[in-house]
């Protein structure tokens, strides 16, 4: 059930990818999405009652959640953070080079 | 002559991806992969009346016998069974960094972005909270094995700390000639250790080292070592990210 909340929170990033027309808005779609994604690898790993994949005294190793879903999503952020870094790179070309973040404005890039 | 070395390097890149179908290759025979992964990773235990005991049995703060000994379950997956894709991780975050360089670094407009001028209290408790938040990252990205955490969380820290300095202080300069310096050696270091593997094992980046004693801080062999050099790595890329992006004088 909580699976949906993933899924609107990637709606909302999509929406934005569609509609805005800021540049750094559609950057910021982008990493809505990205993130709902790896919410909801998270949740998938995830079982009730479970405690971190970490092994400590004491403790029974059925309870921990899926370490391999972390380990993706580990992997996921970083490469979602070098995507964003260089989408923040190339919008900061555009304005120096058009003056304005208004997608509309850019009329050289229409195809 | 750069011809040359780029085919000798697409060449030792298909050497290593393909040498894993050739069944009568020497070094492959050392290892039994099926019980690499899968069961015995599952099933390993640290306490002594679990219903998995007889199948594999490591006791925490005693064992010495598990093939990779980090506490940490994901460290393990991320810097043993899947370092290679670490690896590859790590090179696209420097593509990625490469390319911000080339699209930022030759613009002429790119002045220094000014804050309004710090008061003192800032300026002072920023350059003593410096040296502490560098430690911290350093110890988020040398514990990884046994705590959460690891490289990427550190370094993430250590350039978050570049990042105050450039927020708090208004002529602050990174210098980023060293960083440069410091991520071409740790990413070297990190092919340098895959090899060796390869050399001594029979295996691209296999365990070599003393697997040592779960739970402490030298254990687990490689993991630690591997971590540490994606921590000093991600932590100079992240910091010429900022460089970049603030701008220059």
């Amino acid at each position: 059930m909580i699976y949906f909340l993933c899924f609107i929170l990637f709606s909302i990033g999509l929406y934005s990818i569609l509609t805005k027309r800021n540049l750094i808005k559609i950057i910021i779609g982008i990493s809505i999405v990205d993130y709902a994604i790896n919410l909801f690898f998270i949740l998938v790993g995830y079982r009730m009652n479970g405690r971190s994949p970490i092994l400590e005294k004491g403790e029974e190793i059925e309870r921990i959640v899926d370490p391999l879903p972390q380990a993706v999503v580990l992997t996921s952020i970083v490469i979602g953070l070098a995507v964003t870094a260089l989408l923040v790179a190339i919008a900061i070309r555009i304005y120096e080079k058009y003056g304005t973040f208004d997608i509309n404005e850019i009329k050289e890039l229409k195809g | 002559m750069k011809k040359f070395w780029a085919i000798i390097t697409v060449l030792l890149i298909l050497f290593f991806l393909g040498s894993g179908l050739i069944p009568d290759l020497k070094i492959y025979k050392q290892n039994n992969l099926s019980q690499k992964t899968g069961k015995v990773y599952l099933n390993r235990t640290v306490n002594d009346d679990s219903p998995f005991k007889e199948i594999d049995k490591k006791l925490y703060g005693e064992a010495n016998d598990v093939e990779n000994n980090a506490a940490n379950s994901v460290t393990s997956v991320i810097v043993d069974y899947r370092a290679l894709d670490t690896l590859g991780e790590v090179t696209v975050l420097f593509l990625a960094i490469t390319g911000v360089i080339a699209l930022l670094g030759k613009s002429k407009k790119n002045n220094r972005i000014l804050f309004e001028k710090p008061n003192y209290i800032l300026n002072a408790s920023s350059k003593i909270l410096l040296p502490l938040i560098v430690l911290f990252g350093f110890y988020i990205f040398i514990h990884g094995h046994i705590t959460p955490g690891g490289g990427f969380q550190g370094g993430t820290i250590v350039a978050a700390s570049v990042l105050m300095m450039y927020f708090a202080q208004n002529n602050y300069k990174l210098k980023n000639n060293r960083m440069k310096v410091l991520e071409s050696f740790s990413g070297l270091s990190f092919l340098i250790f895959g090899l060796l593997g390869i050399f001594i094992m029979g295996d691209f980046l296999q365990n070599f080292l003393e697997l040592g004693i779960m739970g402490k801080l030298f254990s687990g062999g490689l993991i630690p070592i591997i971590y540490i050099l994606v921590g000093l790595k991600v932590s100079a890329e992240l910091s010429n990210v900022v460089y970049e992006f603030m701008g220059e004088e």
